[in-house]
């Protein structure tokens, strides 16, 4: 065999791979660019569309019959930000607790099923959770109200609040809880008084990116707050929501209507924004170093 | 004859099955340092945490036997109770990383709800701090938060925070290992003076640091208290072989 | 002079055993919760399940006028969308993760691209839907025209361009971890061989993280099943069996999501809520299974 020409067979092969190598590459980077694309174009089509519908009208007026011009989604935008309020004064509480037990008792029977319960929770469609609070609550009560929405959201906020508060406070070293027990500060005092704000900071952020994932919910309330075209803050009625306008004004065959769904699109997306925005910034600011 | 601060009779610690210490006799006197050591494994951790009841907080830990804190029947106590009595340094430096300096000091007070007016907290973080020999390196930087001193003086306001608790006994768990040698030869020095108010009882692997700070040793092996006497007899005229072979470093 | 305080004990036992009492009943209200969930839709399924039996997944008729309630043509469209979504996102979703996970591990590409996928996963399910329905559905119209089909612009295949859009965040978050922490040394050993970095990929990388992938497409796929509001508004909502991708259909969330308001008789709801039984169940398994590779994995 002649040695020069296995060495140039050898060298094309390299060439080859090296080529199919950068070709690769090219061909991950735009794939990539590609899925990021969807995101510019709605969010990009949001503001356009949504840009010109917002002004002082939009946030304080409720919406007009059909056919009249103006008209704005006051009554979405107080009830979204009413039912979220409930669903934290629910989720919050009940999901920091959750999450407290999960970090502090790791092998018992009862944490295992707890973590599973939490998992399969986190699973279920959005809609089931829906039908779940209409037998509930809507049907006993007799009637549709933001209350039933807000417990249906809080449903969906428990998970992720559960799991921040787990991981955060398992990541805390154990010397933080020996160095109190042994300053004779009785368990409880411990967790509440030393653990817990040490995780603060972890804790709000998890609080904070479940409300920001909630926010734009729609399904669990079709059939819990199920929406109306009035203002008001009493949470034992039906009360509208900007994802519920969004849902029944793209859906209509109304121009105005439209333009109020976009105004509310564009609505949503800021709050979703800003709150996560808020929750880099405190996971920046409160950073605990050990 | 001095009083004996701490008397330990018929003393067995257990992790489920695991007989971790076996019988362990010992009294301990008043304003006395005593190191307690010994090969890993051999108990000397565990034994310091029984007296604080620290050892029961895992899961599975057992004790039996008695061991008297001035008089008092420790495992008859409230262990909470109990541990405001007796005050604890760890390996790692472990100052509370939300609180300030002052607040690091007195934070057995603050945690357990004991209200103090202005006049008594700094009166106690002062002279916890100027005890245990960081109060001229922070005078002028209490409110800062505790984290950002470095280990040495970081160990030193555990010390601190240990002290103002003003605790019958101080129980130090290896707690120069984490630190450089300046750090080190500082807390030696502070141990020092401390014991003429304090008793305390420090863990140590290094055996260097046994002779040159503390007066009495004990020394454990497998679970059993081998040899306690002076620090002097203990490595220049050890009475039993065990003693002698780890003295000889025949074993680490 | 430290004064002397003495420390009372303040009901220290009392407030101990309460505090971990609760802890403890908050797990319980937890499993509780999980356990209700499900006996609800099982009990409320009951009439439906009784009056129709097995029929009720291969029957295709659903005329709730006639009191007759077959599913057939809502769970072809489930899994067709499902299916389709998942084929066409899976692609892209490897490849960013790949991107994100082996070539742009860390500095301003990698975090202003996993900002983006973040974003893509915030961006609420409406308004993927309103969005599909003013820019996707022309679009989709266009094509079906020049492929002679009639131009109903909604329909399976859209709502499964947007379904794909949607999970992709989820099998990315996923596989871009396991595909990130392949150990070095094996990388290595492979480069020190003369592999180049594609080689790399798809002879090590791939293969050592497949079972972590997979999970990331089930996670993906326990999604798209369940997805509501963004199918209903793309994909036609007709209660026919869907014949060819460009046709419109159904999906079981989506009718649901349409008819459960206004639906009368017991029969109808109970119905209904058998669907919701049926994806609960589907979700829950493909969620359980994807958990247990996912700790299989990091073991």
């Amino acid at each position: 065999m002649n040695r020069h020409d296995s060495k140039s067979e050898i060298e094309k092969q390299i060439a080859r791979r090296n080529r199919k190598n950068k070709r690769f590459k090219g061909v991950i980077i735009g794939a990539t660019i590609v899925s990021t694309l969807p995101l510019l174009f709605i969010l990009f089509y949001i503001f356009r569309q949504g840009i010109s519908a917002i002004n002082w009208q939009f946030l304080t007026h409720l919406p007009k019959p059909v056919g009249e011009a103006g008209g704005g989604v006051s009554n979405a935008l107080v009830g979204s930000i009413l039912i979220l309020l409930v669903s934290c004064i629910i989720a919050i509480p009940v999901g920091i607790v959750i999450g407290i037990y999960l970090s502090e008792e790791t092998k018992s029977k009862l944490a295992y099923y707890c973590r599973l319960a939490v998992d399969v929770l986190q699973g279920i469609p959005s809609i089931v959770i829906g039908i779940i609070i209409y037998e509930w609550i809507v049907r006993p009560m007799g009637g549709f109200s933001a209350f039933s929405g807000s417990v249906a959201l809080a449903l969906m906020m428990l998970p992720s609040i559960i799991k921040s508060t787990e991981e955060t406070l398992k990541l805390l070293p154990e010397s933080l809880k020996e160095a109190s027990l042994a300053l004779g500060v009785p368990y409880y005092k411990t967790i509440l008084k030393v653990i817990v704000p040490t995780g603060l900071g972890g804790i709000l952020t998890g609080v904070i990116l479940s409300i920001s994932r909630v926010i734009g919910e729609t399904a669990p309330l079709l059939f819990t707050a199920f929406g109306s075209p009035f203002m008001t803050t009493d949470i034992f009625k039906p009360m509208s929501s900007l994802p519920l306008i969004i849902f029944n004004y793209a859906t209509s065959p109304y121009e105005d209507w439209h333009q109020l769904a976009w105004g509310a699109s564009m609505l949503l997306i800021l709050m979703i924004l800003i709150l996560n925005i808020i929750s880099k910034i405190i996971q920046r600011k409160w950073k605990v170093q050990f | 004859m001095e009083s004996a601060v701490l008397k330990v009779r018929n003393f067995n610690a257990f992790f489920g099955e695991n007989h971790i210490l076996k019988n362990i006799n010992l009294d301990i006197d008043k304003n006395s340092v005593w190191a307690i050591m010994g090969p890993s494994g051999c108990g000397k951790t565990t034994f310091i945490r029984c007296i604080n009841r620290m050892h029961e907080l895992t899961p599975n830990a057992t004790a039996e036997g008695s061991m008297k804190l001035n008089g008092e029947e420790v495992y008859e106590m409230n262990p909470v109770l109990l541990r405001r009595k007796v005050g604890m340094v760890f390996q790692r430096p472990n100052p509370f990383p939300t609180m300030s300096i002052y607040d690091n000091v007195i934070a057995g007070y603050i945690l357990n709800g004991i209200k103090l007016n202005k006049q008594q907290k700094d009166e106690i973080v002062e002279t916890s701090l100027k005890r245990a020999a960081l109060w001229m390196e922070v005078r002028s930087t209490l409110h800062k938060k505790g984290t950002f001193l470095s280990g040495g003086q970081q160990q030193r306001l555990c010390i601190a925070r240990a002290l103002s608790m003003n605790p019958e006994m101080l129980l130090l768990d290896e707690a120069t290992s984490a630190l450089d040698p300046v750090s080190t030869a500082k807390i030696e020095e502070l141990i020092h003076e401390l014991k003429a108010q304090y008793t305390i009882l420090m863990v140590t692997h290094n055996m260097q640091q046994a002779a040159r700070v503390s007066d009495k040793t004990a020394f454990f092996y497998l679970g059993e208290l081998i040899e306690a006497n002076n620090t002097k007899t203990i490595f220049t005229n050890p009475k039993h072989e065990k003693t002698q072979d780890y003295i000889r470093g025949h074993f680490g | 002079m430290i004064p002397a305080i003495t420390f009372k004990s303040n009901g220290i036992n009392f407030k101990e055993k309460a505090f971990k009492k609760t802890l403890t009943i908050s797990a319980i209200v937890a499993v509780i919760i999980l356990i209700a969930i499900f006996f609800t839709l099982l009990i409320n399924s009951f009439p439906s399940i009784k009056a129709l039996g097995a029929r009720f997944f291969y029957d295709k008729t659903w005329d709730p006028v006639a009191d007759e309630y077959g599913a057939l043509p809502f769970l072809v469209g489930t899994l067709l969308t499902s299916f389709l979504a998942l084929i066409i996102s899976t692609p892209f979703s490897i490849a960013v993760s790949i991107f994100l996970g082996e070539y742009y591990k860390k500095g301003i590409v990698s975090e202003t691209f996993k900002n983006v996928i973040d974003l893509l996963a915030g961006i609420p399910s409406v308004i993927y839907g309103f969005w599909g329905l003013f820019v996707l559905v022309p679009v989709v119209r266009v094509i079906e025209m020049k492929l002679n089909v009639p131009p109903y612009g909604v329909g399976i295949f859209t709502s499964s361009i947007i379904l794909a859009i949607m999970i992709l965040p989820f099998s990315v978050s996923l596989s871009r971890q396991v595909i990130s922490m392949v150990p070095d040394h094996l990388k290595e050993a492979a480069y020190s061989l003369g592999a180049t970095r594609f080689e790399v990929i798809t002879k090590i990388i791939i293969p050592y993280t497949k079972s972590g992938l997979f999970a990331g497409l089930l996670l993906a796929l326990g999604r798209a099943l369940g997805e509501t509001m963004a199918v209903t508004m793309l994909i036609g909502n007709t209660h026919s069996i869907p014949t060819g991708i460009f046709s419109p259909g159904n999906t079981m969330a989506s009718v649901i999501a349409n008819e459960f308001s206004e639906a009368t008789g017991k029969l109808y709801t109970s119905a209904l809520i058998e669907m919701g039984l049926f994806l609960f169940v589907v979700a829950t398994v493909i969620n359980i299974i994807g958990k247990q590779i996912i700790k299989r994995f990091t073991l």
